[in-house]
């Protein structure tokens, strides 16, 4: 069993152990032991993955492992990973112990829903380390049920609604990503069988009439997780209606299952479809970037503003893998990571303040910094993150995306470049007026002067996001080192594709 | 006739046993112990799907009226473990029954017609099997003698599976007319696509699409269902189903295949027809039994879709999707079997809050509805998945397409009950529920069963492995 399999088996393993618990406390103690071991994992993953490749080793994807499952469908459990997935990978480690620490609180159906969530980090870490498009397509799928029933039962607001619209939503772009798949399974030969191997598909030449039909049902499916124009609309209803954790999850992983699957399958697999049908791909992702910053600014609710604010970056993401250069390839992967790292902060911060005050609402908040200094200095960093200043992981991975983007030719490439731009402005306003005034300014309620400050668990879990943060905002050249050779690789297949069709 | 002859005949010899044991207890005792009566049937039908494992041979009888191979062994097990179960969750609601013994009578009389009806080899063979197992149904259906409705639905089930049987055998005699016999071996030759043997084949399809209740032959089912009792409710929808989608292999793939490209045709129309209606139908239910009497119509339609692929592969993911349907038709069927038993309660409203009074049945049935919906991990994600790669390997992405986006909108009706269960409040929900041993035994095998036949890929390529021979 290697260092994959066990990063499965662990959270699996913890949530079978959760359902054994006796009361909450137990409950919660075994989560945060077996997350805190899957972040272990992780990181002693990604160590032993950067050490292989500082000794030399070129595999295309390293600590492989495959046992046939269904053999007369060619279906297999492959595993395996190369940075863009270690990257991914960190990401949803540090997110699941961010979530569980924010849930300490919950007393509803504890088991439950630490089950749950345990359940939804399998789904994710399957999805990010699997090479075998069956398999891959059920651990998606997997990470979508957990999450109405999160909604649904924990969350606020107009709960059932926002849970039934999430679920159908993401289920009918996994949908979509399935007719994708059977349809490329059956224009795969290896030696008269058919495969779902993603690397022996990337090695095959897909007819050019098969992409036009595939690509867009794959990039539109998983575009649908990641809130892509104009099927974003799950996202603002699903967000705001979730509980903490369950929002945090749901920006910071799912929305990052999509953005990983539109790289990964759709591009990486037809290159040429996705080089000739790159102009769509831009102008939605142009529109979701501006419509996304725009409805941010109409929005009261500051789970709202984060939710839209992720529609809009979560643009950027698709933007940059329409750009189709190594540069804005390797942004839109950074920002996948930067994004999710972020908005898990923010969800939590915000989480944290409802719990308190009870309200959401920005023109109801105000003053809060006098009262518990921890929290909002958080929810600031936040802010200023989402708004790409410097230092903070959102610049980086932004930047990246617009100088890449700005390598491709083209008149309608640049004046989309100019636009995504131009939507850094706006998030400045939304971000500076949200965060103003409801941190800064008299305390208009009074009620508010009493409320505690931060407690361990919200402590831990803000520090641990905040590392990240400046981890990637400091030195970027660590994430960019991790990820470089692969994107190349995905490059390389892209212009090998294009070259033939330009034969 | 010696004795490996009845050695092929062993399922059948072994059920009509049971059948003239069980009758000689209702003449010869006083029956009064129905708890006593109940464990004797269920242990003799445990026997029964135990001895389906042992000595099954392959060959034909009286002239080719009868044949069986290890495929149709196969099929006979999921049949009898399926009417196992079926009597295990009947407990509670038999336990007071006065009549208890003529429902295992009939009951197991239906197992016997199934069971030479998918062995047989002869028109003859095959109509005789298919009225054996229809008539008793009907009485089966009327087993709660003192409610209206009930007597109801048996009254609509007897009169539109007549009709059904009639247009049957109309087009057997139409058959036997152009072939000169009813030998599915001596027929094939035959069969030369006249218009008269296409007339007959339409008549026979429709035959067999009445008693899947596919759309448009499928007014009946809502209604029956509805009336009938749970168990016998459970046992329609997926022994008498399964039974007939056995069958349907057989006379698809080998005796009509020369109308291929007809029956594909005929198949595609079906499948959308089933699936759409089925699952637009499902989504106004009130009535849970209605309600899962329109999922399991559009749950036929992708059983259809993996017999259209033409394929031995495509039979096998349906044979495989049988299983699967059988545990989580089952499971669902078994808790609604307790809740009806025990409150009378039959409306989906009347399970708001139900995660409340009883969360581990609440989880039973939300398990057994995901794998109907075929989310993952459960087992329904996986038959579903192979059956629409069946469907798939044809080319027709349309049909695929229009399948796969059903399964979206099935999810809706699906969760809607979840969603009832688990976020919807209710002043009065269901009480705490203590199902008796059988019925908690049958409800864990059934999850176990959810839960395990999808990572198990054994059974599936086991099923491939024995079709494929």
């Amino acid at each position: 069993m290697n260092n994959l399999s066990l990063l499965l088996l662990v959270p699996l393993l913890t949530a079978v152990a959760v359902l054994f618990c006796r009361n909450s406390s137990q409950v919660k103690g075994v989560s945060l032991f077996g997350s805190l071991a899957q972040l272990t994992l992780a990181t002693f993953t990604m160590f032993s993955y950067m050490g292989e490749r500082a000794a030399g080793n070129k595999a295309q994807m390293l600590f492989e492992s495959r046992y046939s499952w269904y053999s007369n469908l060619g279906i297999e459990y492959y595993v395996g990973v190369d940075g863009i997935s270690i990257a991914m990978i960190m990401l949803t480690a540090f997110v699941v112990v961010a979530g569980i620490l924010v849930s300490w609180r919950i007393e509803k159906l504890t088991k439950e829903f630490f089950f749950l969530l345990l359940l939804l980090s399998v789904g994710a870490y399957g999805f990010f380390i699997s090479l075998d498009l069956f398999t891959m397509f059920f651990f998606l799928e997997l990470a979508v049920i957990p999450k109405f029933l999160l909604i649904g039962i924990w969350g606020s607001g107009r709960k059932e609604y926002s849970a039934m619209k999430l679920a159908l939503m993401l289920m009918a772009g996994s949908a979509l990503v399935l007719i994708g798949l059977l349809c490329l399974y059956f224009n795969t030969n290896v030696n008269g069988a058919h495969t779902f191997d993603l690397l022996k598909i990337s090695q095959q030449h897909i007819p050019i009439e098969a992409q036009r039909f595939i690509f867009p049902l794959m990039f539109v499916g998983f575009g649908i997780f990641t809130a892509l124009f104009p099927f974003h609309t799950w996202a603002p209803d699903g967000h705001s209606s979730a509980p903490t954790a369950a929002s945090m999850f749901l920006a910071g992983i799912s929305m990052k299952l999509g953005g990983y699957g539109c790289l990964r399958v759709a591009t990486y697999l037809m290159p040429e479809a996705a080089h000739e049908y790159s102009w769509i791909i831009i102008l939605l992702s142009t529109i979701a970037i501006i419509y996304g910053a725009f409805a941010t600014l109409m929005q009261k609710d500051l789970k709202y503003i984060n939710a839209y604010s992720s529609v809009s970056h979560c643009g950027f993401v698709l933007f940059g893998i329409g750009m189709l250069t190594k540069t804005a390839i390797t942004g839109a992967v950074m920002q996948m990571v930067s994004h999710g790292l972020m908005t898990a902060l923010f969800f939590g911060a915000i989480g944290m303040i409802y719990e308190r005050t009870h309200t959401r609402m920005v023109e109801q908040l105000g003053g809060l910094l006098k009262t518990m200094p921890f929290i909002i200095t958080v929810f600031v960093i936040a802010g200023l993150c989402s708004l790409g200043l410097p230092g903070f992981s959102g610049f980086v991975a932004e930047m990246t995306v617009f100088m890449g983007s700005w390598q491709r030719e083209g008149m309608f490439n640049h004046v989309a470049t100019v636009l995504a731009c131009a939507s850094i402005v706006v998030t400045a306003v939304y971000i500076l007026r949200a965060t103003g005034s409801s941190v800064m300014g008299p305390i208009r309620n009074p009620e508010f002067m009493t409320l505690k400050d931060a407690s361990w668990n919200e402590k831990m879990a803000s520090g641990l996001l905040i590392i990240g943060i400046l981890a990637i905002g400091i030195a970027p050249f660590w994430l960019n080192n991790l990820i470089s050779a692969d994107t190349q690789a995905i490059m390389d297949n892209v212009s090998r594709g294009v070259a033939l069709t330009l034969k | 006739m010696g004795v490996d002859n009845f050695l092929l005949m062993k399922t059948e010899m072994i059920l009509t046993l049971i059948i003239f044991f069980l009758l000689s207890l209702k003449v010869f005792t006083d029956n009064k112990n129905h708890i006593a009566l109940l464990n004797i049937a269920n242990v003799l039908l445990c026997a029964n799907f135990i001895f389906g494992f042992f000595s099954n041979g392959t060959g034909e009888l009286f002239n080719g009226m009868f044949h069986t191979n290890a495929t149709l062994a196969l099929e006979k097990n999921i049949l009898n473990l399926g009417t196992f179960i079926v009597s295990l969750q009947a407990f509670d609601w038999l336990k007071t029954h006065k009549h208890l013994l003529e429902f295992y009578i009939l009951m197991l009389t239906t197992l016997l017609g199934m069971d030479f009806m998918i062995s047989s080899g002869n028109f003859i063979m095959f109509y005789l099997g298919l009225e054996l197992s229809t008539i008793p149904l009907a009485a089966m259906v009327n087993m709660d003698l003192e409610k209206r409705k009930s007597s109801e639905a048996a009254m609509k089930m007897i009169l539109s599976s007549a009709f059904a049987s009639c247009i049957t055998l109309f087009g057997i005699s139409m058959l036997y007319g152009t072939c000169g016999t009813l030998n599915f071996a001596e027929m094939t030759p035959h069969l030369n696509g006249t218009p008269l043997q296409l007339l007959a084949f339409i008549f026979v399809f429709v035959g067999f699409a009445f008693k899947l209740s596919a759309v448009p032959f499928h007014q009946w089912t809502a209604d029956v269902y509805e009336g009938a009792p749970v168990p016998v409710t459970s046992y329609l929808s997926v022994i008498s189903k399964g039974s007939i989608v056995f069958i349907f292999i057989s006379v698809l793939f080998v005796l009509f295949r020369q109308f291929e490209s007809m029956w594909y045709n005929m198949l595609y129309l079906t499948i959308v027809l089933t699936i759409t209606i089925g699952n637009l139908f499902a989504i106004r239910q009130n009535n849970i039994k209605r309600f899962l009497a329109f999922s399991s119509i559009a749950q036929v339609g992708y059983i259809l879709l993996g017999l259209s692929s033409g394929t031995w592969a495509g039979a096998s993911s349906a044979i495989f999707f049988l299983i699967v349907y059988t545990f989580s038709n089952l499971g669902a069927f078994g808790v609604i079997a307790l809740v009806s038993a025990h409150t009378g309660k039959e409306e989906m409203s009347d399970y708001k809050g139900f995660y409340t009074s009883n969360p581990v049945l609440c989880w039973v049935l939300t398990l057994s509805l995901f794998s109907l919906a075929g989310i993952p991990p459960t087992a329904g994600f996986f038959g579903k998945m192979f059956l629409v790669t069946a469907g798939a390997g044809k080319g027709n992405y349309v049909l695929v397409s229009i399948a796969v986006l059903n399964m979206v909108i099935s999810l809706y009706y699906y969760l809607k009950v979840v969603k009832y269960m688990f976020m919807d409040k209710n002043e009065m929900p269901i009480v705490k529920l203590k199902g008796s041993n059988s019925l908690r035994l049958a409800l864990a095998v059934c999850m176990i069963g959810v839960v395990v036949t999808g990572f198990a890929s054994g059974l599936f390529e086991n099923i491939n492995t024995i079709i494929g021979k």
